[in-house]
C-alpha cells in the first residue's frame, strides 16, 4: 500500500478532474486529428469491407489457405485479436480485486479496447466458416431438419466462449461507465450532450445506496471476468490440443496462451496510454509512473511468455517423439524459420531495455518497445499455426502457405474494425475513470494529511 | 407546500464533513437520510445503517440457472441428435464443462448487472433532487446529505436551520 501514495499528483483537485476528462467528449479539444486519424481508420475499414465482399462472392479460395495448411489467417488473428483482448479485462477486473489503484486511470481504455479486439477476433471464425451465412447453424434453435449443434466439438465451444466473453465484457464496461456518464451529464451544456449523457447514465445519482449495490455488482463481476479470461484463452488452447497435429499439445499451452495473450494485450495498452496521454494532455492522469508500471508488467508478462517458449522445446525433445521433433526442427530452421526467430527477436530482445527504469518512464521508448511485442505476437500465433500445419504426418500431404493479399487485407482491415469504433468511443464517453480517479486522489490526500 | 416537499439538502466539502454530520444527523432522531456522492465514501452506509446489499445472491442464483440451464441444453441436444463419433460418449460431462462454465458466468454477470439496476430503481430519469441548483455539484466535488420529507422529525424550518448548523456549506428544500 506505500507505493500507491504518489501515482496522482496530489496538487489537482477532484472538480479539476471532472472538468478535465469531461471535457474531452463535450468539447473535443483535438477534433483535426481525430479527424485524420479517424480518415485513416475508415480506410482501412473499407478495406476490410471489400475483403469480406469478395470472401462472400468467390469463396475462402481467395486466401492461401490449402490442405493441410486450412487454418492460417483466420485462426492466426482471431488468437491474435482476442489476446490483445484479454488485458483489458486484466487491468479492470484482476486489478480492481488486488486493490492496485494505478489501474484506475488505465481501466477504462483498455476495457473499451478489450471490447473491440474481441469483435475483431469474433468476426474471424465467422469469415472462416466458407458459407458464413449459415452462422446460425451454430446455435441451438428448433431447426426443422431437427439438427442440433455438436456440443462435444471443440468450435462449438468457440462460439459460447466468445459471445460471452463479449457480453460480459461489455456488461462490466457499462457498469463501470454509468457514474461517470452522470458526471457527464451534469457538465453538459448543450442538448443534444444533455440527452445523449441523460439516457445512458439511467438517472445515476450518486446515492449512497446506490453506491453500495453498485460497488458489490461491480466487484463480482469482476471476480466472475478473472476466471472468464483465462477460460477464453484457454479454450483457444484447447481448440489447437484437442487436434492431433504435432506441436499443438503441450500442457504448456493453456498458460502460455492466457501469459501471451496478457503479454499482447499490456503492450497495445500501453500503446493507447501513450498515445493518448499525449493527444488529450493527460499527463496528470496517466503520469510516468504509470507507464513504470506497464513497463513492469510488460517485462514480467513477456519473460512469462518466454518461459513458454523454453518449456515448448523441453516438451518436444522430452516426448522424444519423432513428429513433435520434427517440428521443432522446422521452427528452429524450417521453411518458416523466421517466424519462429522473429518472433523471438521481437517479443524479448527489445523488451530488455525495461530493465531499465528511464526507459520505462519515457513514453515514446515504451511505445517502440510495445509495437515489437505486438509484431513479435503476432509471429508467434502464426508460427504456432503454420509450422503445425505445413507438414504434418505424411509426406505426400506436405505444403507451403503463402498469403494472398487478400489475406493480408482482412488482416489490416480489422485494424480498421477495431479503430473505428475506438475512436466514436473516445469521442463520446471519458476515457478515463472519473470518479475512481477522485476517489484515489481522495485517499492520496488523506494519507498526506494523517501521515 | 409542506407536503409537496420531498425533502432538505445539505452539501458538504468533503466526506469527512459529510460523515460527520451524518452522524449528527442519526443522533438528532433523523432515520430517513439519503447521501449522494461523487464516489463511494468509506463508512458511509455503516452510519446511514443501510441494510447489506443483497446483489451476491442474486448473482448466486444467477450461476445456478446458467449452469442448469447449459448442461439441460447439452444433454438434451444429444439425446435428440445422438451422433456416434469413434464410440465416444453421447453424454460427455468433460465436453460440456467450457460451455457450462461460459453461461454460468454469463447468467451470474446479467443477473448481478439487472439485479443492481432493479434494485436501485434505475434506469429512472427525473428524481427530485435534480432539481434543486447545486445537485449538479454531487458528481462532480461536493457530499451532499438529504434529509426525506417522509422523516417523522422532518419540519422544513427546524431541518434546515439544523443542516446549517453541522457546518453545511448551503442548504435547501427540495420540491416533491
Amino acid at each position: 500500500m506505500s507505493d500507491r501514495s504518489d501515482i496522482l499528483p496530489t496538487r489537482q483537485s477532484m472538480g479539476g478532474i471532472a472538468d478535465q476528462l469531461t471535457g474531452i467528449p463535450l468539447h473535443f479539444p483535438v477534433e483535426r486529428r481525430w479527424l485524420i486519424a479517424m480518415m485513416f481508420a475508415s480506410a482501412l475499414l473499407l478495406l476490410l469491407m471489400v475483403s469480406v465482399v469478395e470472401l462472400f462472392t468467390r469463396g475462402v479460395g481467395i486466401w492461401g489457405i490449402n490442405i493441410p495448411v486450412n487454418w492460417a489467417f483466420a485462426i492466426h488473428n482471431y488468437v491474435w485479436w482476442l489476446g490483445i483482448g484479454h488485458a483489458g479485462t486484466l487491468i479492470s477486473a484482476l486489478l480492481l480485486l488486488t486493490g492496485s489503484e494505478w489501474r484506475n486511470s488505465l481501466n477504462r481504455f483498455a476495457e473499451t479496447m478489450t471490447l473491440f479486439a474481441v469483435v475483431c477476433a469474433g468476426i474471424y471464425p465467422i469469415l472462416h466458416l466458407g458459407r458464413p451465412w449459415y452462422v446460425y447453424w451454430m446455435f441451438p434453435y428448433p431447426a426443422s431438419m431437427s439438427v442440433w449443434p455438436q456440443f462435444r466439438s471443440p468450435l462449438e465451444w468457440d462460439i459460447w466462449a466468445v459471445l460471452t466473453y463479449l457480453t460480459v465484457s461489455l456488461a462490466f464496461w457499462y457498469t463501470g461507465l454509468i457514474p461517470d456518464l452522470a458526471a457527464a451529464r451534469d457538465r453538459a451544456t448543450r442538448r443534444g450532450w444533455q440527452i445523449f449523457f441523460g439516457i445512458t447514465a439511467l438517472g445515476w445519482r450518486g446515492s449512497a445506496r446506490h453506491w453500495l449495490r453498485w460497488s458489490q455488482a461491480y466487484r463480482l463481476t469482476a471476480a466472475l471476468a478473472v476466471p472468464l479470461v483465462v477460460s477464453v484463452h484457454s479454450e483457444v488452447s484447447l481448440l489447437f490440443a484437442v487436434g492431433q497435429i504435432p506441436g499443438w499439445h503441450s500442457t504448456i499451452f493453456p498458460p502460455y496462451f492466457v501469459l501471451g495473450a496478457a503479454f499482447s494485450g499490456f503492450a497495445i495498452v500501453s500503446i493507447i496510454a501513450v498515445a493518448l496521454r499525449s493527444w488529450f494532455g493527460l499527463e496528470n492522469l496517466v503520469t510516468d509512473d504509470h507507464l513504470d508500471v506497464l513497463g513492469k508488467v510488460l517485462l514480467a508478462t513477456g519473460l512469462m511468455t518466454g518461459y513458454g517458449y523454453v518449456f515448448e522445446v523441453f516438451d518436444a525433445v522430452y516426448s522424444g517423439e519423432a513428429h513433435e521433433l520434427q517440428t521443432l526442427a522446422d521452427r528452429f530452421v524450417g521453411a518458416y524459420a523466421w517466424t519462429y526467430w522473429g518472433a523471438v527477436i521481437f517479443n524479448f530482445t527489445p523488451l530488455q531495455a525495461l530493465w531499465w527504469r528511464v526507459v520505462r518512464r519515457t513514453g515514446w521508448m515504451l511505445l517502440l518497445i510495445s509495437v515489437s511485442v505486438a509484431i513479435g505476437m503476432w509471429l508467434e500465433r502464426y508460427m504456432i499455426l503454420v509450422t503445425g500445419l505445413y507438414r504434418d504426418f505424411l509426406v505426400s500431404s506436405w505444403s507451403h502457405f503463402t498469403p494472398t493479399f487478400w489475406d493480408w487485407s482482412t488482416y489490416f482491415g480489422t485494424i480498421g474494425l477495431f479503430l473505428v469504433p475506438f475512436l466514436i468511443a473516445i469521442r463520446l464517453v471519458p476515457m478515463i475513470s472519473i470518479f475512481e480517479s477522485k476517489e484515489l486522489l481522495h485517499e492520496e490526500k488523506e494519507e498526506q494529511q494523517h501521515g | 407546500m409542506a407536503e409537496e416537499l420531498y425533502g432538505a439538502l445539505a452539501e458538504f466539502r468533503s466526506p469527512e464533513d459529510l460523515l460527520a454530520a451524518t452522524r449528527k444527523a442519526r443522533e438528532a432522531g433523523y432515520r430517513n437520510l439519503d447521501a449522494f456522492t461523487p464516489f463511494p465514501v468509506e463508512g458511509l452506509d455503516r452510519i446511514l445503517r443501510l441494510p447489506r446489499p443483497t446483489i451476491s445472491f442474486v448473482g448466486l442464483a444467477g450461476a445456478i440457472a446458467g449452469a442448469g440451464a447449459a448442461l439441460i441444453m447439452q444433454f438434451y441436444v444429444n439425446y435428440d441428435y445422438p451422433l456416434n463419433v469413434g464410440g465416444r460418449p453421447i453424454y460427455a460431462i468433460s465436453a460440456f464443462a467450457v460451455v457450462t462454465f461460459e453461461l454460468t458466468i454469463l447468467f451470474s454477470a446479467l443477473a448481478m448487472l439487472a439485479g443492481m439496476l432493479w434494485q436501485n430503481g434505475l434506469p429512472r430519469l427525473n428524481y427530485p433532487v435534480f432539481g434543486t441548483g447545486r445537485f449538479h455539484h454531487a458528481s462532480k466535488d461536493r457530499f451532499f446529505l438529504c434529509v426525506s420529507a417522509d422523516d417523522a422529525k422532518f419540519e422544513a424550518a427546524k431541518t434546515l436551520a439544523f443542516l446549517r448548523g453541522t457546518g453545511a456549506l448551503s442548504v435547501e428544500l427540495v420540491p416533491g
